[in-house]
């Protein structure tokens, strides 16, 4: 039985993610298929769930396809330099507490450039959700290997196959000692929107890897089909294994998928730390910065 | 408006350079700084992190100083005024985020407490190699500020000016310290809050709808609105239009990157300041900042006792350089004489604004130690012969 989807002349329907994304810059720069535009889609819907005030929210992204999130969300949205989302992002949470700092970038950026600036917000418990989009390659410059090209996978540097091991991200920021640790392919909409909803509503470092397919780049350097065919994969070939020991999450070219939530505990964000620190060193002498940050206003 | 007293120091002092910076820093009201341990500059931070948790700063170590630049940047667009600290090495690494934070027109201020270069150098040891560096170290066109304070006085007094103008103008503003004002120990004198002007944050007062990130309305530095105040704002490093949007056309680079370069080229009488002493009928004129000035001047009056008629001129503010006055002195000079510890940078402007109405004549000197006065006198009376 199908349903026929009546047009209503004259009754023009808001898109529901329209109050989160600049609609006067669509169409956006994404290749069809890409897997980055549903991570944005599940992100917006994840801060409508939580009714997190808007205003409140600061999107940053480094440089790279998925850099580009922060140029289409209505939101305060900084577009930073390559590999430095993450200590820019440091910056505006220090500076104004009461900010959910959130960071979309990929894995070129966070964990190539990146990767020093990501050990050590993930050591220091800085209070930011990062989401990492992750489709194994650099697209926006050509389809170059990264730290995280599975090994054997062609890229355009290289073309007889990578021989690097790649990063096992949910591991590394484990270890690294984020307190919130998922993985899910583009594919998990529902698994993906949930994580996402999970990271706004907890505090610290929160890192959720969304595998995603790179149909003009990737998939073509190693004739795995189109978009549709990828999606098809992760279908066919993610384990969801919720609290999965991180250890075992490598991936490798055309293998299983593990995905689920892998960490999810509490500890201290760096803010926490830093005020009961000082609070107990200094007693009454401490002032610290006020949540609304430490902005100066003029009286006169 | 005047300064927040909680963090003025009020009284007189025996500080070294380093210390008188990080005070400056907070009497002008800055809350947020970012920094990497590196000599001769790491006791600026080590100051501001002492004395942060009492007047309501915070200071953070970050992994390097890639990551301590990027950091300022993002804290500066909450309102708070921030700043980093470094050295040659650190310098070098901030010039990719100067380069942000001037596209993006970000109020920010870098103190770089020179040391001799290239590359690991003398890290406990005097120079004055970053000045080209401090004017053309990031890639592309833009412009900012320099400022060379020659003693801790000028470190603490300067240091408020720098965040002033990194308000007024919407720009890093880079401290050019160097090695010898940094760990000189001296008298600075800290007024009172009320002596002290700060220039706010100017806060746009248009509303949300109306607001855009990059419009001048005919000026040339936009207004300003801060992350989390609901203005749901765009920016990029990318060349942008009014609205902060990419914009990947020449036209909107011409647009964008003509504003950058005039709002300080256009402004620079106001910006500009020198100290002069016995020009006006000058045959030699001395050309020095930092702490070369303050040698310099011994070789002026070794020279002047030899009848030599002998002007100076301090650079106080480095970039933008005084190219106006210094064409007006090539008129009536016979030479200018540019003692600098690096082997000849400033001494290029004073050449190009001197166009060949009068010598420029650098006095070198490698790093690791100050000119002998002596050897700036010789230049002097050679120039003047």
């Amino acid at each position: 039985m199908s349903t026929e989807i009546e047009h209503i002349e004259g009754e023009e329907r808001e898109h529901p993610i329209t109050p989160y994304i600049r609609m006067d810059r669509m169409p956006h720069i994404w290749c069809p298929t890409c897997g980055i535009g549903t991570v944005v889609k599940c992100f917006a819907t994840a801060l409508g769930r939580a009714k997190v005030d808007l205003d409140k929210v600061s999107v940053v992204s480094g440089i790279g396809c998925t850099g580009r999130v922060a140029g289409y969300v209505k939101m305060d949205s900084f577009h930073s330099t390559h590999g430095r989302a993450l200590p820019f992002a440091t910056g505006l949470k220090l500076g104004r507490p009461e900010l959910l700092v959130t960071v979309i970038s990929g894995d070129g950026d966070l964990m190539g450039i990146g990767g020093n600036h990501f050990i050590h917000a993930a050591r220091r418990n800085m209070d930011l959700l990062v989401i990492l989009v992750n489709n194994f390659i650099y697209g926006m410059t050509g389809g170059q290997n990264a730290p995280t090209t599975p090994l054997t996978a062609r890229s355009s540097t290289m073309p007889l196959g990578n021989f690097e091991r790649p990063f096992n991200l949910p591991h590394l920021a484990a270890t690294c000692g984020a307190t919130y640790v998922a993985r899910w392919t583009s594919l998990h909409v529902h698994q993906m929107t949930r994580a996402f909803a999970d990271g706004i509503r907890r505090k610290g470092f929160r890192f959720i890897e969304v595998i995603a397919p790179c149909s003009t780049l990737y998939a073509r350097l190693n004739k795995l089909g189109t978009g549709l065919d990828l999606m098809t994969y992760y279908r066919d070939n993610v384990e969801i294994h919720n609290g999965a020991d991180t250890r075992t999450l490598d991936l490798d070219f055309q293998s299983s998928i593990v995905c689920g939530k892998f960490v999810d505990q509490e500890r201290p964000t760096f803010l926490e730390a830093m005020h009961a620190h000082y609070t107990k060193a200094l007693g009454d002498k401490y002032v610290p910065m006020p949540p609304e940050g430490g902005l100066i206003r003029g009286e006169d | 408006m005047k300064a927040d007293p909680r963090g003025v120091l009020t009284g007189t002092h025996y500080l070294d350079g380093d210390f008188a910076c990080g005070e400056g820093a907070m009497a002008a009201g800055c809350r947020f700084v970012a920094g990497y341990p590196i000599t001769p500059s790491t006791e600026v931070v080590e100051r501001i992190g002492r004395r942060f948790p009492t007047v309501g700063g915070t200071f953070i170590q970050m992994e390097d100083e890639l990551a301590s630049m990027a950091a300022i940047v993002g804290a500066a667009w909450t309102g708070t005024k921030s700043m980093t600290v470094t050295s040659g090495p650190g310098f070098s690494l901030m010039m990719e985020n100067i380069g942000l934070a001037a596209m993006m027109e970000t109020p920010c201020v870098v103190v770089d407490v020179q040391r001799a270069g290239p590359s690991t150098g003398l890290p406990t040891m005097v120079g004055q190699g970053d000045m080209m560096q401090a004017r053309w170290g990031s890639h592309g066109d833009y412009a900012l500020i320099a400022l060379s304070p020659r003693s801790p006085q000028e470190a603490f007094d300067l240091t408020i000016d720098a965040f002033n103008l990194s308000e007024t103008y919407r720009v890093p503003v880079l401290m050019m310290m160097d090695e010898c004002v940094g760990h000189m120990t001296e008298k600075v004198v800290i007024p009172p809050a009320d002596r002290i002007e700060v220039v706010p944050r100017r806060l746009t007062k248009q509303s949300p709808e109306e607001y855009l990130p990059y419009r001048v309305d005919g000026g040339l530095v936009p207004e300003f609105a801060r992350a989390g105040d609901g203005y749901r704002y765009h920016t990029t490093g990318l060349t942008h239009d009014e609205r902060g949007y990419p914009a990947m056309n020449a036209e909107a680079q011409e647009k964008l990157v003509r504003r950058l370069v005039d709002k300080i080229r256009l402004n620079a009488d106001k910006i500009i300041r020198i100290e002069e002493e016995q020009t006006e009928g000058a045959d030699v004129v001395v050309v020095s900042y930092g702490i070369t000035s303050r040698v310099a001047q011994l070789g002026v009056e070794l020279a002047r006792q030899k009848g030599i008629k002998v002007g100076t001129l301090r650079l106080v503010v480095v970039w933008p350089f005084p190219e106006a006055r210094i064409r007006e002195l090539a008129r009536k000079v016979k030479a200018f004489v540019v003692p600098e510890i690096n082997f000849g940078q400033m001494v290029l402007e004073v050449e190009r604004c001197a166009a060949g109405q009068a010598a420029a004549v650098g006095v070198p000197h490698a790093g690791g130690g100050v000119h002998e006065p002596d050897a700036v006198c010789q230049a002097i009376v050679k120039a003047a012969q």
